[in-house]
């Protein structure tokens, strides 16, 4: 598996009342899910932000205020209708998805769509209008045009799916919800991500192990932002 | 690590059917990665011949105090072996997983309040029901004891006390079982609660010990969740429940049912009962009764008994008479 790598490398080293491969498994579900999520949400919402940035249409302004409307909703509430449409009385409820990582990764992507969205639009019609000219006048087709404006706007969007990955991987109130915060008795992570075990020690008031557990959430998601950026440094030069 | 992926994708055929069609939605990546876990669970199941609910899942909700307190995850791995399971338990307060149980989203419930209990198995919802095991209640509150309740016999009148004080209360205000055991209180103790010394938290048992803790209040708890977290706070217990000779009211008795599969057809229904027959048999009971944090017991069984007790099958109170009306 591909994420595995990653997984090991979290510090479970830590002296913490955890059992064996416990840290390590809840890293491992943060990771699954909120980067399943954000890669489903990246190819949902950079066509989108190109077709916006590139085209006219009627209401075009209105479609932009819901999605920045989106970038605000509440997790919580993102997490309730996710759990009306799986739970078994849901229009999904025949796929059996409650309680699940498949249902962790729906609400996730609801929340991570319209930031990436929004920030990779406003990169992209933030490029500069000489540049999108300049590649006209030298006989680009409108997807050499794209291209170049892609290119140029590269770092706007590298922030616009770090962000997206932000709002999934430190979310509590949704995943909680819908993925029901399981690990099996083995103490082995089920559904349980490093958030939701952050609330777990906080209801039981051990507020030291949450603190560690959240110095990790931030280490991890400081480490992929570095990743991202040097990645995008690096990828490509110009 | 992949245990319970593994198990969990061979569930059933129609299941593991749906799961999959869902799952080649999220991409190619993620199908690759679980067709081959796919086909080494159902393997397993084919080989071991054993038990029909082999590689199914379990999924129970329940209350905070038995999950929070360590207790589920000392026992299950005996059940997981045996039938070649997983549990899932969803911590979600007596409320919450009565609701979850109620919308069909799990196939076994394990909380301890039992009026709501009756009204689920009224409703329809949950059959078979036992008594499991019980703990209790007691009043905790700062050792300095500023409304004067130490030692006093009645709860209800503790209560009466610390409201005629005026003294901080923390209460729940969750729909907890335990929440719902002191609205109980007050309503025995003639008391409607409110004003700025009384406080709802609408957090789980141990954020509002710490709270209690912080502000130096009086708060209803189970003895287990504060037992498994005397040692971090100053709170102390000032009436006792009933382990300890305190008044009856105060008992903590914990009911298991299972989802009618009359209502929810998806329900797991064997394997719920599986578990019912599991965790009130005199093994799995003796060990809730080994079970302890910080060197004392935290549950005490109920379900092995000489004496047929017919009222745990029933709602409280329930006769036949009923059933003609």
């Amino acid at each position: 598996m591909f994420f595995e790598p990653i997984a090991q490398l979290s510090p479970a080293a830590f002296d913490l009342p955890f059992r064996e491969g416990y840290v390590r498994s809840i890293v491992f579900v943060s990771l699954y899910v909120s980067v399943l999520a954000v890669t489903l949400s990246t190819l949902v919402s950079i066509p989108i932000a190109i077709l916006m940035g590139f085209t006219e249409f009627p209401g075009k302004r209105f479609v932009k205020s819901v999605i920045n409307t989106g970038m605000g909703f509440p997790s919580v509430v993102v997490g309730l209708l996710v759990l009306f449409a799986v739970s078994n009385q849901g229009p999904l409820g025949s796929l059996n998805l409650i309680f699940t990582r498949e249902a962790m990764i729906m609400s996730q992507f609801v929340l991570a769509t319209p930031p990436i969205t929004a920030i990779s639009l406003a990169a992209i019609t933030g490029v500069d209008d000489g540049v999108r000219d300049a590649a006209r006048v030298l006989g680009g087709t409108r997807i050499d045009v794209a291209l170049v404006v892609l290119k140029e706007a590269r770092y706007g969007i590298a922030t616009a799916v770090l962000a997206g990955f932000g709002r999934a991987i430190s979310e509590v109130g949704s995943v909680l919800i819908v993925g029901g915060n399981i690990t099996s008795a083995d103490g082995i992570s089920k559904t349980r991500t490093l958030t939701t075990a952050i609330q777990l020690e906080a209801r039981q008031g051990q507020y030291e192990t949450a603190m560690v557990l959240g110095a990790v959430l931030v280490t991890l998601v400081l480490t992929v932002n570095a990743v991202v950026i040097r990645f995008g440094d690096s990828g490509v030069g110009r | 690590m992949f245990k319970n992926y593994i198990t969990y994708q061979s569930i059933g055929v129609s299941m593991s059917i749906h799961r999959r069609r869902f799952i080649a939605a999220l991409g190619a990546g993620a199908v690759a990665s679980t067709a081959g876990c796919t086909q080494f669970g159902q393997g397993q199941s084919e080989s071991g011949g054993d038990a029909g609910v082999s590689g199914e899942t379990l999924t129970l909700t329940t209350t905070t105090s038995t999950y929070d307190t360590g207790l589920l995850d000392e026992i299950h791995t005996d059940f997981e072996e045996m039938y070649g399971v997983t549990v899932d338990a969803v911590a979600q307060g007596t409320g919450a997983a009565l609701e979850s149980a109620r919308n069909g989203d799990s196939d076994v419930v394990m909380v301890h309040a039992r009026g709501l209990e009756d009204e689920f198995l009224r409703n329809g919802y949950g059959v078979n029901r036992r008594d499991l095991m019980f703990n209790d209640f007691v009043i905790v509150g700062p050792e300095d004891d500023p409304a004067g309740i130490q030692g006093m016999s009645s709860a209800t009148d503790a209560l009466t006390t610390i409201a005629d004080a005026e003294a901080a209360f923390v209460s729940r205000g969750d729909n907890s079982g335990t929440h719902t055991k002191e609205l109980n209180l007050w309503e025995a103790a003639g008391t409607d609660p409110g004003g700025d010394w009384y406080q709802e938290t609408g957090t789980g048992m141990g954020e509002a010990l710490n709270i209690a803790n912080q502000q130096g209040a009086y708060t209803l708890s189970d003895r287990g969740t504060f037992i498994s977290q005397r040692s971090e706070i100053d709170l102390t217990i000032l009436v006792q429940g009933p382990i300890e000779d305190g008044p009856e009211i105060l008992a903590n008795p914990y009911g298991v049912m299972a989802v009618n599969p009359g209502v929810h057809d998806n329900a797991n229904y064997d394997l719920a009962m599986a578990y019912i027959g599991w965790i009130t048999s005199p093994g799995v009971q003796n060990s809730i009764s080994e079970y302890q944090v910080n060197g004392e017991q935290l549950f005490f069984p109920e379900a092995v008994s000489e004496d047929p007790d017919f009222q745990q099958y029933v709602p409280e109170g329930w006769s036949s008479d009923d059933s003609d009306a």
